[in-house]
C-alpha cells in the first residue's frame, strides 16, 4: 500500500516579509488510511500546515500533494474543520446540514450527520449562534463526516469538548476510519489526547517538522539510557555528554547529568555499551525531549538516519 | 461478545490489552469456539482507539491460532483456552487452598505474593515476545509484563 494521502517537499510558508517563516523545509509522507497526530506547541505552525493541505493557503516555496494531486483539485474529497469552527451563525442546525448536502452533491450522507447531532441531544431547530463552543464543534464535525471525505483535516478538534463528548466524537472518527479507510489528520498541543487514536505522528516545532513517521517506528528508533559510572563524572557539563566515547556513535536527543547519574534519550546507531541501563521512552517523553532540544537532529523521511561520519 | 476496556495508564500497550482480555474471555468461557469477535469498527467506536491497533491485536490472536478471520464475515474464535473451566478439579483444589490460606491468617496481598512466587517457579516469566506471556492471573501482580515495542509489525 503506497498510496499517499499527503506528501510535502521543501514546503515553506511566510506571512509577509517581516514576520518570517511560519513553516519551512517541511518534508513528510503520510500513507493513506492513517490517523495522524499533528503535535506541537502553540505557534509552531500546525494550523498553517493544515491550511496548506486544505488549499486555503498557497505555499511560499516547495510543494504539498494531497490525495495524489494539488490541494485545490482534491478539495471535493477532503474535509477540513478549522480551529474556530466557522459556521453561519444565523442558520439553524438543520439548515446548516441542508447546506452541507447542497454543497456536496453525490457524497453527502445525511444520516451520519443527523446521528452525530442527535448524540449531542441538539435540537436541529436551534441556531448556530445559540450553541456553545463544544456544540458548534459537534455540528462542524457532523458536516465534515457526512461529506465522507477520503482525507479529514481537523485543527484542534477536541479543544472545546467535555470529556464525554470528546470520547464519543473520537469514537465516531475512529469508526469512520475503520469503516471507510478515511485518512484523518488532527492537530493538538495535548499529546495524551491523541495518543491512543493515532498511529502516525508529525511533530512540528518552530516551523519545522521534528519527527515524522509511524508512532511505533519512532518509539522503536529511540532508547532511554542511563549509567552511573565515572563516565558521568567525566562528562561534567551536559554539553560534553554527547562527546562521550560511548555516546558519540549515537544521535543524542537529550541528556542530563545529575550527580553520578547520566541519563539520555538517544537514537541508537549500533550497539550500546554493556553497562548502560536502557528503557523504552513513552510518546510524551519522546515529544517533550525533541521540543526541549531544538538543536537535536530531526527524524523525518527527508532526513533518514544518516550514518554518522 | 466481549467488551474491551482500555486502561491508558496501565503501561501495557493497547493492543496487548486487547490480546490479554480476549484470552481472559477464552479462559473464562465468555468466548467459545465459533463466537465472533466484535468488528474493529465496533471496538473503536466504543473505545476511541485507533482501528489499526485492533487489527494488530486480532492478527496476533490469529498468529497464535486462537481466532481466524473470515473474509467479509468477521473474526471468529477457533479454539478456547478453557483448560480449567469453572467447575474443574483444579479450580476446586485452588479454592480449598485459598480457604486454608485465609484461615491461617494470610491476607489478600500475602496470598497474591505467594501465588505469584509459585507461578514464577513453574512457568516462564511474562515479557518475552508479545503473545507468549500468560494473561494476568486473577489476583493481579504488579504489571511487570512490559511489552517491548514490537519490532516486526507488518502494518
Amino acid at each position: 500500500m503506497t498510496d499517499l494521502a499527503m506528501a510535502a517537499t521543501a514546503l515553506g510558508k511566510r506571512f509577509g516579509r517581516r514576520r518570517g517563516w511560519a513553516l519551512r523545509d517541511c518534508a513528510f509522507r503520510l500513507p493513506a488510511g492513517r490517523v495522524c497526530a499533528v503535535v506541537g506547541p502553540n505557534g509552531a505552525g500546525k494550523s498553517t500546515l493544515l491550511s496548506l493541505a486544505a488549499g486555503l493557503l498557497a505555499p511560499t516555496e516547495g510543494t504539498i500533494t494531497v490525495l495524489g494531486t494539488d490541494p485545490a483539485s482534491a478539495r471535493a474529497r477532503v474535509g477540513y474543520v478549522a480551529q474556530d469552527k466557522p459556521l453561519h451563525p444565523q442558520l439553524t442546525i438543520a439548515e446548516t446540514l441542508r447546506m452541507g448536502a447542497h454543497l456536496n452533491p453525490g457524497r453527502w450522507e445525511a444520516t451520519a450527520a443527523e446521528r452525530i447531532v442527535a448524540a449531542g441531544e441538539l435540537d436541529p431547530r436551534r441556531r448556530i449562534r445559540a450553541l456553545s463552543g463544544g456544540q458548534r464543534t459537534r455540528v462542524a464535525l457532523a458536516l465534515a463526516l457526512a461529506k465522507r471525505p477520503e482525507l479529514l483535516l481537523l485543527d484542534e478538534p477536541m479543544a472545546d469538548l467535555d470529556p464525554l463528548a470528546r470520547h464519543e466524537l473520537m469514537g465516531a472518527l475512529m469508526s469512520q476510519a475503520a469503516q471507510h479507510g478515511t485518512t484523518i489528520v488532527m492537530s493538538s498541543h495535548v499529546v495524551a489526547e491523541l495518543e491512543d487514536s493515532c498511529d502516525h505522528l508529525l511533530l512540528v516545532g518552530r516551523g519545522r517538522i521534528r519527527l515524522a513517521g509511524e508512532i511505533d517506528d519512532l518509539l522503536a528508533a529511540h532508547t532511554r539510557v542511563s549509567t552511573t559510572t565515572q563516565a558521568a563524572e567525566r562528562a561534567g557539563a551536559a554539553e560534553a555528554v554527547a562527546e562521550l566515547p560511548d555516546l558519540r556513535a549515537h544521535t543524542v536527543v537529550e541528556s542530563r547529568v545529575t550527580g553520578r547519574q547520566l541519563t539520555a534519550l538517544i537514537r541508537p546507531a549500533g550497539r550500546l555499551a554493556d553497562d548502560w541501563r536502557t528503557s523504552a521512552p513513552s510518546l510524551e517523553e519522546l515529544i517533550l525531549a525533541y521540543l526541549r532540544n531544538p538543536e537535536a537532529a530531526s527524524l523525518t523521511p527527508a532526513a533518514p538516519e544518516e550514518a554518522l561520519a | 461478545m466481549v467488551e474491551y476496556r482500555i486502561d491508558r495508564h496501565s503501561g501495557v500497550a493497547t493492543y496487548v490489552q486487547i490480546v490479554q482480555q480476549t484470552k481472559q474471555a477464552l479462559r473464562l468461557g465468555v468466548l467459545r469456539p465459533g463466537d465472533k469477535l466484535p468488528t474493529a469498527r465496533e471496538v473503536v467506536e466504543a473505545t476511541a482507539i485507533n482501528p489499526n491497533t485492533v487489527l494488530k491485536a486480532y492478527r496476533e490472536l490469529e498468529r497464535e491460532g486462537l481466532v481466524e478471520a473470515r473474509r467479509g464475515l468477521g473474526t471468529f474464535v477457533r479454539r478456547g483456552l478453557s483448560t480449567a473451566p469453572a467447575d474443574s478439579p483444579l479450580r476446586t483444589e485452588l479454592d480449598a487452598w485459598a480457604v486454608r490460606a485465609r484461615d491461617t491468617g494470610l491476607d489478600r496481598e500475602d496470598v497474591a505474593a505467594l501465588f505469584t512466587a509459585v507461578l514464577e517457579e513453574h512457568f516462564a516469566p511474562p515479557g518475552g515476545p508479545p503473545g507468549t506471556s500468560p494473561a494476568a492471573p486473577a489476583p493481579r501482580p504488579p504489571a511487570h509484563a512490559e511489552p517491548a515495542h514490537p519490532q516486526g509489525d507488518p502494518s
